[in-house]
């Protein structure tokens, strides 16, 4: 099946097989390889991407399913070579060791600050309790989205 | 020009630059034109009879290049392969498999989903056999031997102390205690899996193996003393450990899967991919901990401890992969004396086969230091609890004093350095301890659960010694080759492997200590055979102690040259000359000083006559002793009398591992192993049904902690640097894994301890809670 899907402002066209995952699509046929797999039974949230904005976990999606739509992965954050207020606070914060998580919890936290720009740390915790980080403890990744909200609302204000 | 920053600061991680902006390069991301995917055909049974594999379907399905089996490897000697400790694992069973997930055939394709068609399409008649699934059963005479080329269950009896003096001490003490403790099989579930890409080029008779391995070069040794007889020597093996998305001690073993992958790739000659799942992961990889614990302890009725005992059942499932230093089957279980000062002890620990996956290995610590440390913190409290004393102030009764250090203790090992009662005041200061205890009291009363928990561990880390410490026969040192540019930029090579804990910051940040060169302008690499020195890889908390080691080391070695070259250059004498951060300066007058950048470009453009162009050192380090970090955790938790959920509300971890280089690094290193401590204190733990089928293959039933459960640790440190360190660092990676979950545990006994509850084993879950809440009449 033919598919068009937009990924970080680019189309990709491919002929596929029906039961082709949305993350092989990403990794192999777009050659994105940032966005990782961790498990196969949706738990871990390594895979996680935005279609159309919304946080998906792309290992649960078929890619005939993201068909026409736009989708953001880690290597669509940094704009024109500038990290992105959350990328920032996971490096400031030391919210990553091995990195295998971290462009899932970045983009699940892009997403959440979206809806909340001013979380308090238990709806951080909540907000990201679908993405599994075997390294850090997640005390620093919780910091990392608060950095970002400050840096957001910064420059909102100014 | 950036600043040479060095110990004491938190420089920010140069590697994370390529992880946040996805451009790491992982096993998964690393690809070739022509590539074939291999997967794996595995038992559905844990211990049966291969009757037929049939492998017509598969071959028929498109997109299957080829099917291996069992009797396909025979003729090259490569149904087997020799483990880390001198045992023999299949690759391929010919005739029974001993597991359930057992790799039994693999299936060559040109797409991940083709190879998965054909694992479908292979068809293996079995015979089911009754797998022996209980180690103490196994050791029972009647029970048949499961493993065709061996004469018993029993793999290995070991045994340190003094059995005759521990048994008189029990004997005869004013109180004893005893505990059975049973600390269950978990899984290190690194967020990344397994995999390999094998990539065979058959004109120049040479293997690249792009593998998730802690040890690239140990491996590469392996693989050449494996196929040696086929032809592959090591000079025609590159191993390429790249980017690892955590280890934690389940990437040190072989697994099937690559030696597949290797074999995959010779027969087809094309590249093989082979990247596990996660269910195979669980359920094949090999696993940690399964010791069933007996402990005993001895004391005066005052609380002095006299005499330790343990005797431990190990479960090793069917072949014995663990990665302990050759002389140790059992790891360091010997440091089963912990953090006090008693001269009678003894341990000892048969290992066993069973039917299930072969193992043994760590879960982030340092070999077996976590199993002894639960067992010695756990009986501790039990002792405590017996004593009707405070364990604290049990602790402290018992506590090796900081003026006994270097101290030997009973089981003959020397620690190096130590101040146990300042790590456990500063605990209890911070937490509050008294009015915790005062508050407990008062909780009780009103009937409420709450518990305060306490761990003053000590590890064993950074093997080793050479005289002691091998694997295989080889060394257990470690390296760094380091060469400074013309320019004064550096790149340095390390024999270890970073899976996450910073290597390329903290390694540049002990050359910018050393020899005042800023960390923007060192660059490390590591895991690549052909240009790192020789190695033994990253596992127990070695990597400081070692690489860090042989790094300084190498540092002052160019210290050294570049000492005579500034005294040519300033027409100085060496021993006029002052060394400050980055320059040598003439005694007295600081304005003849050159800079190691001048001194470096005169290194190849105008080094003095007779001497050999070039800025560079290499150190093989051999370390004089382990080191001993330690530390004193205190848990507070409230139990909820309606579920059994177990609360933790505060848990306070000072930590002690010597000299600090990048303190935000180090915290980081001790929140994860927090988390990984908490893990199997509360939820994890590999399950099997009555006939070995593993249950726990998802993380939907094997239960990670996330950001809800994993509670705000609060951290701090002490500072005891190791005397025989050179900048006196101890290794952190793994200290609070070890530390945590005796804490926590200690925390719900002492919840339920006035009900008589003496012992709950790992993982503490709401059914089990429950259970003794309405055993005791206190359920809600
Ligand atoms: S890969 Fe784990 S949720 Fe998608
Ligand atoms: S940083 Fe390794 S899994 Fe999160």
């Amino acid at each position: 099946m033919n598919v068009t899907i937009n990924i970080n402002g680019k189309e990709y066209s491919d002929d596929v097989e029906p039961r082709l995952l949305l993350v092989h699509f990403i990794r192999e046929n777009a050659n994105l390889t940032g966005t990782h797999v961790g498990c196969d039974t949706t738990s871990c949230g390594a895979c996680t991407v935005l279609v159309d904005g919304v946080p998906m976990k792309s290992c649960t999606m078929f890619a005939v399913q993201a068909n026409g739509k736009s989708i953001t992965t880690v290597e669509g954050l940094a704009q024109n070579g500038k990290l992105a207020p959350i990328q920032e606070g996971f490096h400031e914060k030391h919210g990553l060791q091995c990195g295998f998580c971290t462009p899932g919890m970045m983009l699940t936290s892009v997403a959440f600050l979206k809806k909340n720009p001013h979380p308090s740390e238990e709806e951080i915790r909540w907000a990201i309790s679908g993405n599994l980080c075997r390294c850090t403890g997640y005390v620093n990744i919780v910091e990392a989205v608060q950095y970002a909200a400050e840096k957001m609302a910064e420059a909102q204000n100014g | 020009m950036a600043e040479a920053l060095g110990f004491g600061h938190s420089v920010k991680r140069k590697e994370d630059a390529r992880f946040l902006r996805g451009r790491g390069n992982y096993i998964e991301d690393i690809k070739f034109p022509g590539m074939l995917w291999l997967d794996i055909v595995r038992s559905p049974f844990a211990h049966a009879k291969i009757k037929s594999i049939n492998k017509e379907k598969a071959l028929a399905t498109p997109g299957v290049a080829a099917v291996i089996t069992g009797a396909d490897l025979v003729p090259y000697k490569l149904a087997w392969m020799p483990t880390l400790m001198s045992d023999q694992q299949m690759v391929l069973p010919v005739d029974t498999v001993m597991y359930y997930a057992q790799e039994v055939a693999a299936v060559i394709a040109t797409s991940r989903y083709a190879a998965a068609d054909g694992v479908a399409a292979v068809d293996v008649d079995y015979e089911p056999l009754t797998p022996v699934l209980n180690p103490h059963k196994a050791l029972e005479p009647d029970t048949p031997v499961i493993r065709a080329d061996k004469q018993s269950n029993r793999i290995w009896h070991w045994e340190v102390g003094n059995r005759a003096a521990v048994d008189d001490e029990l004997a005869n003490a004013d109180v004893v205690v005893a505990e059975d403790i049973y600390i269950p099989r978990i899984h290190v579930a690194s967020m990344e899996t397994c995999g390999c890409v094998a990539k065979w080029d058959s004109v120049e008779g040479h293997l690249t193996l792009y593998m998730t391995t802690q040890a690239p070069h140990a491996i590469r040794t392996v693989v050449a003393l494996v196929t040696g007889h086929l032809g592959l020597m090591e000079h025609k093996i590159r191993v390429i450990s790249p980017d690892i998305g955590g280890g934690f001690g389940g990437k040190v073993p072989v697994y099937p899967g690559y030696v597949l992958a290797t074999a995959a790739s010779v027969l087809t000659g094309a590249p093989v991919k082979w990247i596990e799942d996660r269910t195979e992961n669980l359920q094949a990889d090999s696993f940690a901990r399964d010791y069933h614990i007996h402990g005993e302890l001895a004391a005066t009725k005052e609380g002095k401890i006299t005499a330790m005992k343990m005797g431990v059942v190990a479960d090793h499932g069917a072949f014995d992969s663990a990665a302990n230093p050759s002389k140790f089957p059992a790891g360091l279980f010997s440091i089963a004396t912990g953090s006090y000062d008693f001269q009678k002890a003894f341990a000892e620990v048969d290992g066993v086969y069973t039917n299930k996956p072969p193992g043994g290995i760590a879960y982030r610590c340092s070999f077996r230091v976590t199993e002894a440390v639960h067992a010695i913190e756990r009986m501790v409290d039990v002792l405590a609890q017996k004593l009707e004393m405070d364990p604290a102030d049990l602790r402290e009764k018992n506590f090796i004093q900081p003026e006994q250090f270097p101290y030997k203790s009973a089981t003959g090992w020397e620690y190096d350095s130590g101040n146990y009662p300042a790590a456990l005041e500063k605990a209890k200061s911070i937490i509050g301890y008294d009015a915790l205890r005062q508050e407990q009291k008062e909780k009780r009363a009103k009937g409420e659960l709450m518990g305060i928990g306490i761990s003053t561990f000590t590890e064993i880390v950074g093997a080793g010694p050479s005289h002691t410490f091998d694997i295989l026969g080889i060394k257990m040192f470690d390296s760094a080759e380091i060469r400074i540019h013309p320019t004064g930029k550096v790149i340095a090579r390390l024999g270890t492997k970073s899976q996450g804990q910073g290597h390329e910051t903290t390694y540049a940040q002990i050359i910018a200590e050393e020899l005042g060169i800023p960390e923007d302008d060192v660059a490390v690499e590591e895991g690549d055979t052909d240009t790192a020195p020789y190695g033994l890889g990253t596992y127990a908390s070695r990597s400081t102690p070692t690489s860090g080691a042989a790094t300084a080391v190498a540092c002052r070695k160019i210290k050294d040259k570049a000492r005579k070259i500034a005294a040519y250059l300033l027409e100085a004498r060496e021993d006029d000359l002052e060394w400050e951060k980055g320059k040598f300066f003439v005694k007295g007058a600081p304005d003849r000083a050159k800079t190691i950048q001048e001194i470096a470009f005169a290194a190849y453009t105008n080094h003095p006559q007779g001497m050999e162009a070039g800025l560079e050192a290499v150190d093989y380090y051999d370390p004089p002793n382990l080191t001993f970090p330690f530390g004193a955790y205190i848990c507070v938790v409230d139990i909820d009398r309606g579920t059994g959920q177990v609360k933790i509300r505060r848990f306070v971890a000072v930590d002690d591992c010597g000299t600090i280089i990048n303190p935000q690094i180090v915290d980081g290193q001790i929140a994860g192993g927090l988390t990984m401590g908490m893990a199997p204190a509360l939820l994890e733990e590999i399950v099997y049904d009555e006939n070995g089928v593993n249950l726990t293959g998802s993380f939907s039933d094997y239960l990670l902690p996330t950001s809800v459960e994993t509670p705000k640790w609060e951290m701090d440190k002490t500072v005891t640097p190791s005397p025989h360190h050179p900048f006196g660092a101890k290794g952190v990676g793994e200290s609070a894994t070890v530390g945590a979950p005796p804490a926590i545990a200690n925390a719900v006994v002492d919840a339920l301890a006035h009900l008589g509850v003496t012992n709950i084993d790992i993982p503490i879950t709401p059914p089990k809670v429950w259970a003794i809440l309405k055993e005791k009449g206190v359920a809600l």
